[in-house]
């Protein structure tokens, strides 16, 4: 047996299961643990743990296979995961990174060296879009790669380096904020907004968020009061305030600002939901990607808990009792759709309810939940402390206030912006050094790919919502290997619970692999089209209603883009003929003319 | 009145849909004062003219069978997939469960009552394809007779169809798939 | 005119029928009720609806402006039918004055073409499929006028199980319809099988030590074993007993009031 797979006898394994089951008896936390520890989870394992948390054993083998961060075979001593975004990805400064590094390293992608030292494997996003090319080696982000860096990140796992030895600095990821307003340009004094809701009493909390016209800032644009209003009036034997920390659309960064500079805020605006809508019990979903983040939440939930901001009798108000736990995901974008990301913390695959009912009656363990965006809790935080009315100076009619942009990709200055809402496209590439730009992607792979005519447009529910996903695309860019990309992300996210994202995800990779490849016609663009179209109206949840987009939008801006690769003819075979005989000509020896096709 | 010329072939099938093209018996009669045979193995032609209608039986799982389909596509007005083979390898795509090598491997090395063990390379023979596929991956095809085999009735109301100048459309109790 | 107001308020309309629903019921309960038929393959009356094959999708007719519930379609407005949304009927409530379009043209095509990415999905061999003649997939594929699966073949390579005594499990023609796994669940009171993975890697599982059929506490009177739509769950020694032409489906239409008893009746009182 290779020496990667650290093998515990059932007893080792049962107390260590054991005792990270009485830490926290979230599934995902102790497959975490199982993972981080054993660098795979086993099917004892799988058991064990089914046993202990008094689960079916298949309920934590579905969990297992779900997420892209565990696996049932040992990953590598050092376990590396390159994302593959075209901001953060590794082709993003135009060298396939993730070659150079397999070939350094002797290994192939996806599959464990020999000696079990290491692993290497790409990922979705991993929200290092303002730092270039990054990784995660055992879940700790390096940014900023080049050839250089991925040599000696090579040459320090080939020789063992425990991460004490690496140099420091590559652990730093800097905050790049670029433009501060409403919200960044001060600090919410912990405590002060919570005091501020506590004057104004529960009524008052949710009449003062709902006049602000504070509208979620994860996509959709629900009315922040409206919802906390809902779900205070509904009946439960327990209210629940989730914040949804997933941010997994590609490009999208600012949560990550948000948590590792404001987690005050965050907290600050989940208590004042909880104190709205009698929550005892919040969750912060803290995306797999940003694990190395939990330890400063911890401390700052802590340093609450001691300044008697969370815990009970907060304030010093009896009966306002609330307390906030973090789990965190293991690398699913669909999580971050709100009642996929529920059934994650109950334990399951993330995998979409039916809805009706909404989680606002019917959430967490069924029970009426509130669950908002990170930098929405952030902005009720600040309405709290300074009131709606100081909110509403800055935006639009129906987009009040400020919105914090992750700007990416080929510009001068990538990072965080915060803008009133009704800023214009081109204000915000002007500001952020873009020049010579092809097109620009709002709001991610799901959101929308716009051209020059649109620079126009400008950012808030009226026109282009978006997340937070501000990705720049140069006139050197090949735009249709950005679709490739998205469509790749798409197949490789969809959960796979309804047919028509399922298969149809799969089936628009396919055909924009076979565009990209030359060996696409006219039909194919047809078809991507019908399919593409079908997906969008007939899938069951955000993911695939969305999935179609970039192809959508792109076969109706930017035509040529396809047209030019396309195959002369009507028609070109599915599948790579001359590639359907290697097989055969490697068993028979051949390579004569006949062993051949074309 | 010119007659209809129709080509025919078998590739990755079993022949079945042919042999259910002879069940119309004396109605192939009639049919023949419309229709005249081209390359088919019920002519022996080896290599398809210009031609009306192609049917096709049976998937591919070699390179000589993607040179066959080519030719028919080349030369046939309309082409149609007949038979489970054809539209989604039916039977021969079982063998899409296994690796290539393990297929020849247990067939010519290890499988009972084997003797002198060797896989065949000749240049001579065609070589197989990784797996077996439906005609519609490699061609365009403009109709589609499912059926293991197809009825011979099957067979009669699409090419009625086609001979009236109509698009083909079959009627519901006659779509079968076994 | 009273009496009138108030069966207006409780009826939806699907295809220009007025349809009575109760409080509670979907759009297809209500249909079901009425004997019309919406093709569907991931729902039994009588199991909690799962939503997920989409073959029951319908379109409503927006009465007002499009405010969609569902967060991420607002960002892009649909070329076509920008006056109507989507649903499933399986999982909809039914809701009084509901316009909805069902047995169309168009929606049959999407339905059609839902059914083929199921077939390509897996292995479809109908030829030698013990539930060739039985099997609903198969039966909405004829009565949708499906004549091949028309994109490329996924040929999956999954696995099958025939460690238990009397029943067998081949995943190839698994739709994850997930109807087992709540007929375990929620009838035979057992929790048999589950779906794990992810996107087209999705598949089923039994929960068993040792994953396998053989381990599980399943039996062959368990409903799990008889509701499977298609042939990934079958009764072993069974498979012919009936002949092609007298199965379920040369005899039934899919539509036809009290199918869900012969089809769960069928592959165990053959002959009945
Ligand atoms: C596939 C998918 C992924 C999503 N990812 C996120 C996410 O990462 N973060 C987020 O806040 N919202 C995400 N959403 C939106 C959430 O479902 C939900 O609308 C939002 O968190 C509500 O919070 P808000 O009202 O504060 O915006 C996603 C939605 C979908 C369909
Ligand atoms: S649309 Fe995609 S992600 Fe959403 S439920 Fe369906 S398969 Fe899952
Ligand atoms: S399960 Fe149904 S559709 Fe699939 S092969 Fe069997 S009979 Fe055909
Ligand atoms: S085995 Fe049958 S019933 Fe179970 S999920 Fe698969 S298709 Fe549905
Ligand atoms: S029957 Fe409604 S989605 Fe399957």
């Amino acid at each position: 047996m290779s020496p990667a797979i650290r093998t515990a006898s059932s007893e080792q394994l049962s107390a260590f299961i054991a005792n990270t089951c009485s830490k926290s008896s979230h599934l995902l936390h102790v497959l975490h643990e199982l993972q981080h520890r054993f660098l795979h989870i086993s099917p004892e394992a799988v058991i064990e743990v089914a046993s202990f948390l008094d689960l079916p054993p298949s309920q934590v083998e579905s969990a297992v296979e779900f997420y892209s961060f565990f696996s049932t075979v040992p990953h590598g001593r050092f376990d590396i995961l390159l994302s593959n975004c075209t901001s953060c990805g590794y082709t993003a400064n135009g060298q396939d990174l993730l070659q150079l590094l397999c070939d350094r390293l002797h290994v192939l992608t996806g599959k464990t060296r020999d000696d079990g030292l290491v692993s290497v494997d790409e990922t979705s996003c991993i929200g290092m879009c303002d730092h270039g090319a990054s990784l995660l080696v055992n879940g700790r982000p390096v940014t900023g790669l080049d050839a250089v860096k991925i040599m000696r990140i090579a040459e320090l796992i080939e020789t063992g380096t425990p991460f004490e030895n690496w140099p420091a600095e590559w652990f730093d990821i800097s905050d790049s904020i670029r433009k501060i307003g409403l919200l960044l340009s001060e600090d919410i004094t912990a405590g002060n907004g919570l005091r501020e809701s506590l004057m104004r009493g529960i009524d008052g909390t949710l009449e003062e968020i709902t006049q602000s016209g504070l509208r979620g800032r994860g996509g959709a644009g629900f009315s922040t009061g409206m919802k906390w209003k809902f779900c205070a009036e509904a009946e439960g034997s327990a209210h629940y305030v989730i914040c949804n920390a997933d941010e997994g659309e590609p490009g999208t960064f600012k949560d990550r600002i948000l948590l590792q500079s404001h987690a005050d805020a965050i907290f600050e605006g989940m208590t004042t939901c909880a104190y709205a809508i009698g929550a005892e019990l919040g969750f912060l979903y803290l995306r797999g990607e940003y694990r190395y983040l939990s330890p400063h939440l911890e401390a700052v939930l802590a340093r609450r808990r001691v300044q008697g901001l969370l815990g009970s009798s907060i304030l010093g108000r009896s009966g306002f009792n609330f307390d906030i736990e973090i789990v965190v995901g293991a690398g699913a974008y669909i999580c971050g759709e709100e009642s996929a990301l529920i059934e994650s913390l109950e334990g399951k695959r993330g995998v979409p309810r039916n809805r009706p009912p909404f989680p606002v009656t019917h959430g967490y363990l069924g029970q009426p939940t509130v669950l908002n965006n990170v930098e929405t809790f952030v902005a009720a935080a600040h309405i709290a402390q300074n009131g709606s009315a100081w909110f509403r100076t800055t935006g639009t009619m129906k987009s009040p206030g400020s919105k914090l942009l992750s700007v990416s990709g080929d510009c001068a200055y990538p990072g965080i912006y915060e803008y009133p809402f009704g800023v214009s496209i081109k204000q915000v590439l002007d500001d952020c050094g873009a020049e010579d730009v092809q097109a620009v992607q709002i709001g991610g792979p799901a959101g929308t790919l716009i051209g020059r005519s649109g620079y126009k447009r400008i950012i808030g529910f009226e026109d282009l919502s978006t997340g937070g996903s501000f990705m720049v695309f140069g006139r050197k860019r090949d735009l249709l290997d950005i679709i490739v990309n998205f469509s790749r992300f798409f197949a490789h996210e969809s959960c796979g619970f309804c047919t028509p994202c399922r298969v149809g995800t799969t089936l628009l990779k396919n055909a924009m692999n076979k565009i990209a490849k030359g060996q696409g016609t006219q039909y194919d663009l047809d078809e991507m089209e019908r399919i593409g179209t079908l997906i969008k109206r007939r899938s069951h949840c955000g993911l695939g209603q969305t999935a179609a987009n970039p192809i959508l939008n792109g076969l109706q801006r930017f035509p040529q883009i396809f047209r030019q690769r396309l195959a002369r003819g009507d028609f070109e075979p599915s599948f790579d003929l001359d590639a359907a005989l290697e097989e055969a000509r490697q068993i028979t020896h051949r390579d004569d003319a006949a062993a051949h096709l074309e | 009145m010119n007659k209809i010329r129709i080509a025919t072939t078998s590739l990755a099938g079993c022949f079945g849909c042919h042999m259910s093209f002879l069940d119309m018996d004396e109605r192939l009669v009639e049919l023949l004062e419309h229709v005249e045979f081209d390359r088919s193995p019920l002519t022996d032609i080896k290599h398809c003219g210009p031609c009306d209608i192609g049917l096709i039986e049976g998937g591919l799982c070699n390179a000589d069978n993607l040179h066959v389909l080519r030719e028919f596509r080349a030369n046939c007005r309309i082409l149609i997939a007949v038979g489970a083979c054809a539209i989604n390898g039916g039977v021969p795509a079982m063998r899409n469960h296994f690796d290539l090598r393990s297929c020849l491997e247990e067939s010519f090395l290890n499988g009972i009552g084997v003797e002198n063990p060797q896989i065949p390379d000749d240049v001579e023979l065609p070589l197989l394809l990784d797996k077996v596929r439906p005609i519609h991956e490699a061609v365009r095809i403009d109709y589609y007779l499912p059926g293991c085999p197809p009825s011979a009735d099957e067979f009669l109301s699409v090419l009625g169809d086609l001979l009236a100048g109509r698009i083909p459309a079959l009627p519901k109790k006659l779509i079968h798939y076994d | 005119m009273e009496a009138k107001a108030e069966t207006a308020a409780n009826t939806i309309n699907i295809d220009g029928q007025e349809i009575p629903f109760e409080h509670g019921q979907t759009i297809m309960d209500a249909a079901f009720a009425a004997g019309v038929y919406i093709p569907h393959l991931c729902h039994r009356p009588g199991l909690t609806p799962h939503g997920s094959c989409k073959l029951c999708t319908v379109d409503i007719r927006n009465r007002i402006s499009a405010s969609s519930t569902s967060d991420r379609r607002r960002q892009t407005k649909f070329t076509v039918d920008a006056d109507s949304r989507s649903v499933s009927a399986c999982t909809t409530p039914a809701a009084a004055g509901q316009q909805i379009s069902s047995n169309t043209p168009a929606l049959n095509e999407v339905r059609k073409t839902i059914t083929q990415m199921l077939f390509i999905e897996g292995n479809h061999l109908c030829p030698s499929c013990e539930k060739s003649g039985d099997c609903t997939l198969q039966a909405v594929a004829y009565h949708l006028g499906m004549l091949d699966g028309h994109f490329p073949q996924f040929f999956p390579r999954r696995e099958v199980d025939a460690s238990h005594p009397t029943v067998m499990l081949d995943r190839d023609r698994c739709i994850l319809c997930e109807l087992c796994v709540r007929a375990s669940r929620e009838v035979d009171g057992k929790n048999v099988f589950a779906i794990a993975g992810r996107g087209t890697a999705a598949h089923l599982i039994v929960n068993s030590p040792s994953g396998k059929l053989a381990d599980s506490d399943l039996e062959t009177g368990d409903m799990a074993v008889h509701i499977c739509p298609v042939g990934a769950i079958l009764i072993k020694e069974q498979g012919y007993e009936v002949p092609i032409g007298r199965r379920t489906f040369d005899l039934h239409h899919l539509g036809e009031a009290g199918l869900e008893k012969v089809v769960l009746a069928k592959t165990v009182y053959r002959d009945e």
